[in-house]
C-alpha cells in the first residue's frame, strides 16, 4: 500500500452506490406484494445477492484490492454454494 | 516495527470469511426449516413489522456509506468530515438499537420469546421460526455493537492524530467489519420480515 499510489474514492461514488442500494431495497420491500409466488424467495434472494455483491465491491473496496482477495472471496462463496446444494440435493431426493 | 497493512487488512478479510460461514450456517438452518415447515414460517413471520425492518435496512445502509466516506476524509486529512461520518454511523447504529428494542420489546411484551409457555405452546414451525429469529437478529444485534466499539476506537485515535492519511489501517478494518454488519442485514430482512 506504501508503495502503491493511494486510491481515494471521491464522496459522489459512494453517494451513488447508496441511492444504488435504496433503489434496490424499494424492489426488495416490493416484490412481495406482487404475489408471484413460486419466484419470490428467489427475486428476494437474487435482490439481496446483488445488493451484498455492490457492498463489497464498492464499500468493502474489493474493486481496488489485489487479485489474491478476490480470488479468496469468490472460493469462499463457492465453498458455501456448494454447502448449500449438497444439503438440499439431500432434502430434496431424499 | 515494520507495518504490514496488507497483512491487516487480509486477517481481517480471513476473520470475515469465517463470519459469513457462520452466519451462513444459521441461513443453512433457516433455509431447511422453512422448507420443512413452509406454512407455519409464512404465518409466523407475519408477526415481524415489516416498516422497522424496512427502516433498520436505509438506517445500515446510510451507516455503511458514512464509514466508507470517513476513509475518503481520512486520506484528505479532513479530521472534522471523518468525525461528522463516523457521528452519523455511530448515531445510526443507536437508531438501529433503538428499533430493535421497540421490536423485541413489543415480542417480549406478549410473552413471544425462547422458553416462554406461550413459545412452547406453538406449533414446532412457529417455535423454530421465532427461535432462529431470535437468535439470527441477536448475534446480528452483538455484531453491531462490536463493530460501533471499533468505529469508537478508530474515531478517538483520528482525534489523537493515530489514524492519519499514512496510517488508517484500523479505521479500514472497523470499517470493513461494520459492511459485514450490513451484508448480513441484507439477508436477514427479505429472508425474515419479507418472503412469505
Amino acid at each position: 500500500m506504501l508503495t502503491e499510489a493511494k486510491h481515494i474514492t471521491p464522496y459522489s461514488l459512494y453517494a451513488k452506490v447508496l441511492v444504488g442500494l435504496l433503489v434496490l431495497t424499494t424492489f426488495t420491500i416490493l416484490v412481495p406484494w406482487l404475489n408471484l409466488t413460486a419466484f419470490t424467495v428467489l427475486i428476494a434472494l437474487l435482490l439481496a445477492s446483488t445488493k451484498a455483491g455492490i457492498v463489497m465491491t464498492y464499500f468493502m473496496h474489493l474493486k481496488l484490492e489485489n487479485s489474491l482477495l478476490k480470488i479468496l472471496v469468490i472460493m469462499v462463496l463457492l465453498i458455501y454454494v456448494s454447502v448449500i446444494l449438497l444439503t438440499f440435493s439431500d432434502y430434496v431426493f431424499r | 516495527m515494520e507495518r504490514d497493512d496488507i497483512g491487516a487488512k487480509l486477517g481481517m478479510w480471513v476473520f470475515i470469511f469465517t463470519e459469513i460461514l457462520l452466519f451462513g450456517g444459521l441461513f443453512l438452518v433457516y433455509a431447511v426449516m422453512r422448507h420443512r415447515y413452509a406454512a407455519d414460517f409464512h404465518q409466523a413471520s407475519l408477526q415481524l413489522n415489516t416498516f422497522i425492518g424496512a427502516l433498520n435496512t436505509v438506517v445500515l445502509l446510510i451507516s455503511s456509506m458514512t464509514v466508507a466516506m470517513s476513509i475518503t476524509a481520512v486520506q484528505k486529512k479532513d479530521k472534522r468530515m471523518a468525525t461528522i461520518l463516523l457521528c452519523i454511523t455511530l448515531l445510526c447504529a443507536v437508531i438501529f438499537l433503538i428499533d430493535k428494542y421497540f421490536e423485541w420489546g413489543h415480542k417480549i411484551s406478549i410473552l413471544l420469546y425462547p422458553g416462554s409457555d406461550l413459545m412452547q405452546s406453538l406449533k414446532h414451525g412457529y417455535i423454530l421460526f421465532f427461535s432462529l429469529y431470535f437468535f439470527m437478529t441477536g448475534l446480528h444485534m452483538l455484531h453491531l455493537v462490536i463493530g460501533a466499539v471499533i468505529l469508537i476506537v478508530a474515531l478517538v485515535k483520528i482525534r489523537m492524530g493515530l489514524i492519519t492519511d499514512e496510517h488508517y489501517v484500523l479505521l479500514e478494518n472497523g470499517g470493513l467489519y461494520w459492511h459485514l454488519v450490513d451484508l448480513i442485514w441484507i439477508f436477514l430482512f427479505p429472508l425474515l420480515y419479507l418472503v412469505t
